[in-house]
């Protein structure tokens, strides 16, 4: 009896599934026939088994929860009937996922089956082996399926040919026993066991060097004989495909072949004739033999230097590159990016083809002529590509966008030739896509402008002139507000004027309206109006005769619903208001350079809290108006978003835009009398307008922990001065600050006189093994803890495959170092590991961490775990 | 060399999953040849479905990348059949296979629509086993594919 076509009701329940008008119904009727089936499996009736199991096979297609049924699947499958197993076994691939005890259930069944009489029943267990499994089953079943692949019956073999890759895919180790096998496979006549020979020994060529090596001494002529006659056959309507026989063979041995020639002149010379009669031969007018000329192709620039072949391969991909079939068309710009690799000119001469696949109406085309083109780019090419893209982006799809200028962005980043060059490309790709752009760009575009210091009214005017038009772009808006409130003078007065440029007016007024542009607008971001409130303080100093203006404006922000903006606007207020005369002193200065190297050892991402940095921040007390209000600001996102790593590093940055500053700010001052200035400035700010105690206190504590932290570094200073030179121009102001916030802090730190020692701890013990930390900071970072970890056996037996893992909660971070080894002897062997532990509630919480240790002790995997919680206090 | 086999063994696997959707946007068959939770399965066809039928123009490639899939899709009347793919799969020689695949279904159900496919779920299945086995192609011929199928509905 076949259970569907006399299965009404699984007719029945698809069409009430198919009336349903909404999603809700849907799943209605299905968790109505779920539950019909649940009752049914507990009745146990084995005649309503395939009918629920074909039910719960539609309902798990339509992505409902159906693991009830497994258990039906092995049920079915370990019934006689053909029917019975078909559909078990096709359930048990479908709905069984990789829980190992259920999978484990099927193996005796599955070998049973590998044996049975019946071959249909054979193959039904070798495709459900083939497909779904484990290196446990992989390792019981492999010797059947070794000797089904000599199987009389060629369905048979074909099916065991490809159990066989799943086999060796699991466990590598029983590669060999299937290579004679396998090449036995390869003198086939039968398509489908030659594909699926051939498929077994690609699979064992990855897998194991010696099977590699064994087909390319035995097999090569075989195979390129092979090819010949299928290229060369007679018309077989059975594999005819427009012309070509059997193309999926074809490639499969185009495939084997690249394999076997890579990295072997000897069998890559074989080969070089028949891939010439493939390359030249194929029609290519139909998608059949496109496709096998695309593997040809693939396979040529695979195999060892064969120039006449590549040339060939090149004038088959610049056909394909101008077909009008937009699938050949992207085959060719995926392939022409491995042809760069050994033919830069050959490619390059395709660039004004590629580069119009870039402006494509078809998506996928763009991307990947996008990616070509970044490859193609040289310093000689570099500025008529960029161009070219930019005025692309000028009106490419908005989706469209964020791609391209990235890839424009990260191109000019790589072979500008100059600064201005690279200023005005940026400032094009803002103004276009500012929204796009990612926080590290425009940080790097920040550092860059910094640094040129012939530049600085040149491209305060540009951006001054581009944000009136563009005044939606974020970001564009972001680096036009540094610049305004750091060179607003030069923009005002026209300072350092280019032979290229137009002269331009612009009043002092005109500056701060376009900082109260961006602080008032609705969509602009936290850190643009954070960053527009201290430009407009920074403003109020170079432009004096506006500063009632500015002091409206900061006045407004007073009423803003964002607590740290109402903050700052009160203590701006008050600096503007108050202390008319310290305006002029260091707290508002222009920034001195930024280090570029700095930066661009931080965005590549090694170092994500590097030791400069963290004593930025403390060394920034003089100035820390500035600076506390951006840190916190940022501070306050990249709590919640520490999951994406480029907009924390971007908080860093600009704590760090600051903190350079600052830094040698207050160098300055240490040499000159200002300090005093600075002090009484800082006592101000802390006492004035602040309106909750609590986070007055807090702020506090903050200053507080950095100053003791720098105590801990100018100690650390005596004996490691290779630091840079910005720290011991620090130092002696430091202590000054250290005191004056003892005075005022509530509590002095207990830890700063204790200097920067901490007592190892023991922070595991078991019967069988020990852990002792010992724990050093690095120089200025006090929120990273370098941990020593030892791990000690002292059990008498030898632990190998030691893996220590951690956890910790999330304001921690850890990165952990290769242990040095991963057996420990027995009897006290060791084994040492470095953690590196990042506390970024430094000062406010301990460290804390979990942790598991896993190790084989005479082969048996052992497992302990635990928490750590005895650190020392401070860390 | 044991690091070698490491790197192989997170290989390639060819072909990873197999859709059939209607232009509505439902799923009518899905193969997967890797292990996918359900939830997963249904992120991962709902963004494959939106992206393939956004791109309805007639000029537009069947080639479309998501995650670290490439999707190879084609259109027959008002079912679309995807097949999600590694990186480095020859995508044209994928879009032979759908063709291979719709012809065999042709030959068995006779211009084979999407109530062929919801009706005979199971068929549908048989035919894909015969046609691949853990992502790789088992056999290119039609007569051999629906053979031993034919062979079980003359049992029945």
């Amino acid at each position: 009896m076949n259970p569907f076509s006399s299965s009404t009701r699984l007719r029945d329940m698809i069409r009430s599934i198919r009336a349903c008008k909404t999603a809700a119904e849907e799943r209605g009727v299905v968790r109505k026939e779920c539950a019909d089936i649940r009752a049914s499996i507990n009745e146990n009736d084995p005649h309503d088994r395939h009918r629920n199991l074909a039910k719960l096979m539609f309902i798990h297609m339509l992505g409902y929860p159906t693991h009830f049924g497994q258990m039906e699947c092995l049920k079915l499958i370990a019934s006689p009937g053909f029917p019975e197993k078909r559909i078990g076994y096709l359930g048990l691939m479908l709905l069984l996922d990789e829980r190992q005890e259920v999978l484990m259930l099927v193996t005796n069944s599955l070998k049973q089956d590998l044996n049975h009489t019946n071959q249909y029943v054979v193959g039904l267990a070798l495709c459900a082996l083939g497909n779904i499994c484990s290196a446990e089953m992989a390792r019981d079943l492999a010797p059947e399926v070794e000797r089904l692949i000599q199987f009389r019956d060629p369905n048979i073999r074909k099916k065991a040919a490809l159990c066989s890759t799943r086999i060796v895919r699991k466990v590598p180790d029983l590669a060999e026993n299937f290579i004679n096998a396998a090449s036995s496979l390869l003198k086939e006549k039968h398509h489908g066991v030659l594909i699926t020979g051939v498929q077994l020994c690609y699979e064992l060529c990855t897998i194991n060097d010696e099977a590699l090596e064994f087909f390319r001494k035995k097999c090569t002529e075989g195979l390129i004989k092979t090819l010949r006659d299928i290229t060369n056959s007679a018309y077989q309507p059975e594999y005819d495909v427009a012309g070509i026989t059997d193309p999926f063979l074809h490639i499969r041995l185009l495939k084997l072949l690249r394999v076997l020639g890579h990295g072997d002149a000897d069998a890559s010379d074989l080969m070089t004739d028949i891939l010439a009669q493939v390359a030249t031969k194929t029609e290519s007018n139909k998608n059949a033999g496109n496709a096998v000329l695309y593997e040809c192709v693939e396979t040529i620039m695979a195999i060892e230097d064969t120039s006449s072949l590549r040339v060939l391969a090149i004038n088959i991909l610049g056909r394909f590159l101008s077909n009008r079939d937009n699938n050949i068309r992207y085959v060719a710009l995926n392939m022409l990016m491995k042809a760069i690799a050994f033919d830069d000119q050959a490619v390059q001469r395709h660039r004004v083809t590629i580069l119009e696949c870039v402006k494509d109406p078809d998506a996928s085309i763009r991307k990947r002529a996008l990616e070509l083109v970044s490859l193609l780019v040289n310093e000689n090419n570099v500025k008529q590509l960029t161009k070219e893209l930019i005025d692309y982006l000028e009106i490419s799809d908005e989706d469209f966008k964020e791609d391209l200028s990235a890839k424009i962005c990260s191109i000019v980043e790589k072979f500008s030739p100059e600064k201005i060059w690279y200023i005005d490309q940026m400032l094009k790709v803002l103004s276009e896509a500012g929204k796009f752009v990612k926080d590290d760009v425009w940080h790097a575009l920040i550092v860059v402008i910094s640094n040129a210091s012939e530049l600085h009214g040149y491209t305060v005017r540009a951006l001054y002139k581009a944000v009136l038009t563009y005044s939606e772009q974020e970001t564009l808006v972001r680096v036009a507000i540094w610049c305004i409130g750091e060179y607003g003078d030069l923009l005002v007065n026209n300072v350092g004027m280019l032979g290229i440029e137009d002269p331009i007016t612009v009043t002092e007024c005109d500056a701060v309206d376009v900082v109260e542009d961006a602080i008032t607008r609705h969509n602009s971001d936290m850190t643009t109006k954070a960053m527009a409130l201290v430009a407009l303080l920074k403003l109020s100093s170079r432009c004096p005769s506006i500063s009632e203006r500015i002091k409206d404006v900061i006045l407004k922000q007073k009423g803003s619903l964002l607590l740290e903006m109402q903050q700052r606007a009160i203590e701006f207020n008050s600096i503007v208001e108050r202390h008319k005369n310290i305006r002029w002193s260091s707290l508002v200065e222009r920034m001195p350079v930024l280090d570029e190297a700095t930066f661009n050892v931080r965005r590549a991402g090694s170092l994500p809290a590097s030791v400069s940095t963290m004593a930025k921040p403390s060394v920034s007390i003089p100035n820390g108006v500035a600076a506390a209000p951006l840190v916190d600001l940022l501070d306050l996102d990249s709590d919640d978003i520490l999951a994406a790593p480029s907009s924390s590093s971007g908080a860093d940055f600009l704590q760090d835009l600051l903190g350079v500053d600052l830094g040698s700010s207050s160098a300055q001052s240490g040499a000159t009398p200002t300090p005093k200035a600075g002090t009484d400035l800082l006592l101000d700010i802390l006492s004035i307008g602040t309106p909750s105690p609590a986070q007055n206190s807090t702020s506090a504590i903050d200053l507080l922990s950095t100053a003791d932290m720098n105590n801990n570094s100018s100690t650390a200073l005596d004996t490691l001065s290779s630091s840079a030179p910005p720290h011991i121009a620090t130092t002696a102001s430091a202590g000054g600050m250290f005191d004056l916030l003892d005075g005022l802090s509530p509590s002095p730190s207990k830890e700063a006189t204790n200097g920067p020692a901490y007592p190892p701890i023991v922070a595991y013990e078991s019967s069988s093994l020990k852990i002792e930390f010992t724990f050093s900071k690095p120089t200025g970072n006090p929120q990273t803890t370098n941990v020593e970890a030892t791990f000690i056996n002292i059990s008498p037996n030898t632990f190998t495959d030691f893996v220590f893992q951690a956890a910790v909660p999330k304001f921690l971070q850890l990165h952990l170092d290769p242990a040095s080894s991963n057996a420990l002897p027995a009897n006290g062997g060791k084994v040492t590991q470095n953690l590196r532990v990042t506390n970024s509630q430094h000062g406010k919480k301990s460290l804390v961490m979990r942790m598991r240790i896993g190790y084989k002790v005479n082969g048996k995997d052992v497992l302990e775990e635990g928490q750590i919680n005895n650190f020392p206090r401070g860390l | 060399k044991i690091e070698r086999s490491e790197r192989e063994r997170g290989r390639k696997m060819g072909i990873r999953f197999i859709l059939m959707v209607n232009k509505q946007g439902q799923t009518r068959l899905a193969q997967y040849y890797e292990w996918l939770t359900l939830e997963e399965r249904r992120a991962l066809e709902g963004e494959i479905v939106r992206k393939c039928l956004a791109r309805n123009d007639q000029q537009q490639c069947s080639f479309v990348e998501h995650r670290n899939y490439k999707i190879v899709y084609r259109r027959y009347a008002s079912l679309f059949f995807m097949v999600g793919v590694d990186d480095d799969e020859n995508e044209l020689a994928i879009l032979e296979f759908i063709h291979l695949l719709v012809e065999t279904m042709d030959k068995h159900f006779g211009n084979v629509c999407e109530l062929d496919i919801m009706f005979h779920l199971e068929k549908a299945h048989f035919m894909l086993e015969e046609m691949v086995m853990n992502g790789c192609i088992v056999e290119t011929s039609k007569a051999n594919i629906l053979s031993p199928i034919q062979l079980m509905d003359k049992a029945h």
